[in-house]
């Protein structure tokens, strides 16, 4: 493996997906400059704390950061902090930042992952309305937290959730608002839903479903929200998580193929060819399911990062891997791996009542999905099934007295 | 200061001094030792940590817990040196360790 050692990546966007590719690179022994372009004025950091850990108190924002200084230094990384990449020039091969300075590349990777979607009401704009995706958003939410307080949050997601779990620690009064009729309708099954809700409402949760907000109500604070049934629900903030849209404005306004996100290919390389783009903004298509997917997830933008370093410096890329999101909430842990297209079988192994069971959702006897809560060895061997398609018997599945190690073997 | 080596799959060592009280999956990912992915960052999640500890250097890293074990079931990789090395965290009697990177994390 060689590289030119005058040849330049610049990388826009320093989040996860950004600050990995950077360290993929120089691990993979890429000679060539590098240069990392983020609008946070902070190093790479894990956002997966923030509706956690950090939001808890229990880890300081040094403990966050993907590396150290010292990393970016070492391995002579040209670090552009708290700058905005304004334009690309296709033609020329340079980025553009606000100052008015031009970065070439010989390699772009764009990893501007998403921003908080917002709700199309009235009193979105007041000041202690919230939503989650930076250290800085995590900071104003965690400002606004304490004991007695009136949380409102918007959203039964995973962001919803999270928050309302470490609410709850805090001694805040959680009430959680949904469209939908059930928790986490789009990415989790019934039972999981239904197992989480009790678990939330057992800890002081209160939910309303179905729920469809007319309007949050103050001067220039929140002070209530107002449901369509003329429900009014007074509160001391809100924090909205209703999903994300990827940020893509820079890769539509040189058209390269957008479509809920940068259009990729296996490589994660958008239709420029110079151009890559990886992370929550990228869709791409996935070899274990044939179909284009935006994820969003560490997992995927760790191998989309490690998969881009590997084309940049020549490498065989890794097998594709098995998909797979995890969330804390008090004390479960939930690991979900695969993704549950036309499943014809659920398999529920375990025991809900307990906070310990797995759903497992089989198509033709294999297994695509498992959603394992506190149960790590369920989550493996599915995962792990998953991979290899063997078949899979729902009824042994579904026995804890057949052990596991006897299916995934 | 406590000395200790990685040994990539290929063979290539890394050799770092630690802290005491840092986690040795956080000192690898500092120094980007490759083979170390820590997905999740440290909280028993991922799986994507694992380390080979030798048979000699047992009683100085001690036992998995039971949540550790659980994690490490389906890991593919046998023997009871297998530890995920966000639990292994820095000590004196430390010193000296050295640690396999197993082929894959996946």
């Amino acid at each position: 493996m060689t590289q030119n050692n005058r040849e330049r990546v610049v990388v826009v966007g320093a989040g996860h997906g950004g600050g990995l590719t950077v360290a993929f690179l120089r691990q993979f022994g890429y000679a060539g400059e590098i240069t990392l372009i983020g609008e946070e004025t902070v190093l790479p950091y894990q956002r997966p704390p923030l509706s956690k850990a950090w939001l808890k108190g229990e880890v300081s924002q040094e403990s966050l950061a993907l590396r150290p200084p010292a990393f970016y230094v070492d391995q002579n990384i040209d670090l552009h902090l708290g700058v905005r990449a304004e334009r690309i020039d296709v033609q020329a091969r340079h980025v553009v930042l606000a100052s008015g300075q031009e970065i070439p590349y010989d390699h772009l990777v764009l990893a501007t992952g998403a921003h908080a979607r917002t709700l199309p009401i009235p009193g979105v704009q007041l000041s202690n309305v919230m939503t989650l995706r930076t250290l800085v958003d995590a900071e104003h939410i965690r400002s606004a937290l304490g004991p007695g307080k009136k949380l409102i949050i918007i959203g039964g997601g995973y962001v919803g959730l999270e928050c309302a779990a470490t609410a709850r620690a805090l001694g805040v009064e959680v009430t959680v608002l949904a469209r939908a009729p059930r928790l986490l309708e789009r990415v989790a099954s019934e039972p999981v839903s239904a197992f989480l809700q009790r678990f939330h409402e057992s800890k002081g949760v209160t939910f309303r479903l179905n729920a469809v907000i007319e309007a949050i109500l103050g001067d220039t604070r929140a002070e209530c929200v107002l449901l369509t049934d003329g429900t009014q629900l007074s509160c001391d903030a809100v924090l909205v998580g209703v999903g994300a849209i990827p940020t893509a404005s820079m890769a539509q306004a040189i058209g390269l193929r957008c479509d809920d996100g940068i259009v990729v290919d296996a490589d994660c390389r958008t239709s420029d060819p110079h151009i890559f783009a990886i992370g929550d903004v990228a869709k791409r298509p996935h070899p274990l399911y044939g179909r284009e997917l935006r994820l969003e997830s560490v997992p995927s933008c760790m191998e989309q990062a490690k998969r881009v370093a590997a084309c940049i410096t020549g490498r065989e890329p890794a097998a594709a891997e098995v998909p797979w999101f995890w969330s804390d909430q008090y004390d479960l842990k939930l690991q979900i791996a695969g993704l549950p297209f036309e499943a014809d079988e659920t398999v529920v192994r375990g025991n809900p009542d307990e906070a310990k069971f797995a759903v497992f959702h089989l198509r033709a006897g294999h297994i695509v999905t498992v959603e394992a809560i506190n149960a790590p060895p369920e989550f493996f061997a599915g995962k792990k099934l998953i991979g290899s398609g063997k078949t899979v018997a729902g009824d042994k599945l579904k026995d804890s007295t057949v052990p596991l190690t006897d299916l995934a073997a | 200061m406590i000395q200790i080596t990685f040994v990539e799959h290929g063979g290539t060592h890394h050799t770092i001094d630690i802290p005491e009280g840092m986690s040795l999956m956080q000192a690898a990912v500092n120094h980007n030792v490759p083979g170390i992915d820590a997905d999740c960052g440290g909280s028993m999640t991922c799986g994507t940590c694992r380390v080979c500890v030798p048979l000699d250097a047992q009683p100085v890293t001690g036992e998995r817990s039971s949540l550790e074990q659980q994690m490490l079931e389906f890991s593919g990789l046998d023997g009871s040196g297998v530890r995920l090395s966000c639990q292994l965290v820095a000590r004196p009697e430390f010193n000296g360790l050295r640690l396999q990177i197993p082929e894959s994390q996946v």
